[in-house]
């Protein structure tokens, strides 16, 4: 089970949700990937992925994402079961 | 007299302006989307209450809303203005991606269901289903000279590079033209697939002069083009370094009308908007593109200006804005007018001002002072 903890500017997309849990197949090792995370929560909440990844694959430049402490900048980050994953809207702007 | 609306999208949100008969009173309703940067809203002319909306976030990306119902509820596009991906890339290679949906147009009255959006960077792209699923338009996007056309995705301005005035001729729905900050303005006769560049006679004073002698084709800087709604071999545009008007029953050279504004004022600006059925009436709003290029009123007196001679002559209209210390401007998408009789002529203001002149420009009225600062203005006649 991997724990995601949304953003406030996700809410219109999440049905006010802030926190879900999602149950995702492992590799042999223990391992999913941060693009499995994003499918399983698109496919759970229609349009999300494409509000947090680009059309070319890139997380946007104003979104963080953390597995469990580490802040990652790609998609292939590996995700170990029962891992926290958070995904914030960084601060920017004004 | 027609009732109308005014669609007001800022930096923060969008609001709805509703006027009475004569437009003399006005109730603001909104905020919709607030918090979100609202570059463009438009009302569909082919059909009632339909709207579209660009909505961008700083977090969330780019992405286009639609309303049947006037603004009373939204959805989201399904699928929002995008490039394609590099083929055979790797997820996260680099490639082009839109960070804001600047520009949304309808399609031709034939066409009911077509949009085209202008991005930045600049892309062009199309919708055949009411904006609710966009398509590259490849002729455009994908062109051999497209780099050379507006340079890399980071050589813009300042909040960036960016396609905008997407106009469908009404009287050719295959005849397109489009603006680029910067690249110049580009046209195409079949529906998008090849361009030409349209900019001969128009000035580019932040490059230097080819050794040559010969005119730069593109590169230019427009900042705001129309075509007249009726007589549609009338062209004019504000750009980064003047006003010009391009009268093609005469040829195909851009003359720079600018000159006969007042020396202190000077030509340089973002907005121009034309009179309904007019070809020869205009109104610009002059901004200070001096020294450091400040952006606001020439001076801190803030005025439109307005040619009712195809720019041979000017007439300063500032009754009723503030006389001194206005710092304020206005960006490309925010005059705009309606198509009374005696014209109703708006404009919204980088301060979050909205003015109504109700006779042509001579007299200007404030209707709101405290919106955030103003992306696009655009009126609608009610039935």
């Amino acid at each position: 089970m991997i724990r995601v903890i949304l953003p406030s500017q996700l809410e219109d997309y999440t049905d006010r949700l802030r926190e879900v849990e999602l149950d995702l197949p492992m590799s042999d090792g223990g391992e999913a990937t941060l693009a499995d995370v994003i499918a399983a929560l698109e496919s759970r909440f229609r349009g999300l992925a494409f509000r947090i990844i680009d059309e070319q694959g890139n997380i946007r430049r104003h979104i963080a994402i953390f597995v469990g402490e580490s802040m990652v900048r790609t998609l292939q980050a590996p995700v170990r079961e029962n891992a926290r994953v958070q995904i914030v809207g960084a601060l920017s702007g004004g | 007299m027609a009732r109308h609306l005014i669609l007001v999208g800022t930096r923060k949100g969008a609001w709805i302006v509703e006027g009475n008969g004569d437009r003399s009173t006005w109730t603001i309703k909104g905020p919709m989307h607030l918090g979100a940067v609202v570059s463009h809203y438009v009302a569909d002319p082919r059909r009632s209450g339909y709207q579209l909306m660009s909505v961008g976030s700083g977090h969330l990306g780019p992405s286009v809303f639609i309303s049947r119902d006037t603004g009373a509820t939204w959805t989201e596009a399904q699928k929002p203005p995008a490039f394609a991906a590099v083929p055979g890339a790797e997820p996260g290679a680099p490639g082009r991606s839109v960070d804001h949906v600047f520009w949304l147009t309808p399609g031709h009255a034939s066409e009911p269901d077509v949009w085209y959006a202008g991005t930045s960077p600049q892309g062009l792209f199309k919708s055949l289903d009411g904006g609710n699923t966009w398509q590259e338009v490849e002729g455009f996007n994908h062109h051999p000279d497209c780099f050379q056309w507006r340079g890399g995705d980071k050589d813009g301005t300042p909040d960036g590079p960016k396609l905008h005035s997407v106009i469908v001729d009404h009287s050719d729905k295959k005849h397109l033209l489009v603006g680029m900050s910067g690249g110049g303005i580009f046209e195409s006769m079949d529906e998008g697939a090849t361009w030409k560049p349209l900019n001969k006679g128009v000035a580019m004073d932040f490059y230097p002069p080819k050794e040559d002698g010969s005119e730069y084709e593109f590169g230019h800087d427009p900042h705001c083009l129309v075509m007249h709604p009726v007589h549609s071999n009338r062209l004019y545009h504000q750009n980064h370094c003047g006003l010009y008007a391009l009268d093609r029953s005469k040829g195909e050279r851009w003359q720079r009308i600018g000159d006969n504004l007042p020396k202190d004022v000077g030509d340089i600006g973002f907005p121009i908007v034309l009179h309904p059925r007019d070809p020869d009436t205009a109104w610009v709003f002059p901004m200070d593109g001096s020294g450091q290029w400040p952006r606001t009123c020439p001076g801190g007196r803030p005025a439109v200006f307005h040619t009712q001679d195809g720019g041979a002559s000017f007439e300063r209209q500032d009754q009723g804005f503030p006389r001194e210390q206005a710092w304020w401007t206005v960006k490309r998408q925010c005059l705009a007018v309606d198509n009374e009789k005696a014209v109703g002529v708006y404009l919204g203001t980088t301060g979050g001002q909205l003015w109504v002149s109700r006779d042509e420009g001579l007299h200007w009225e404030a209707i709101t002072v405290n919106l955030p600062q103003i992306y696009s203005v655009e009126v609608v006649t009610l039935p």
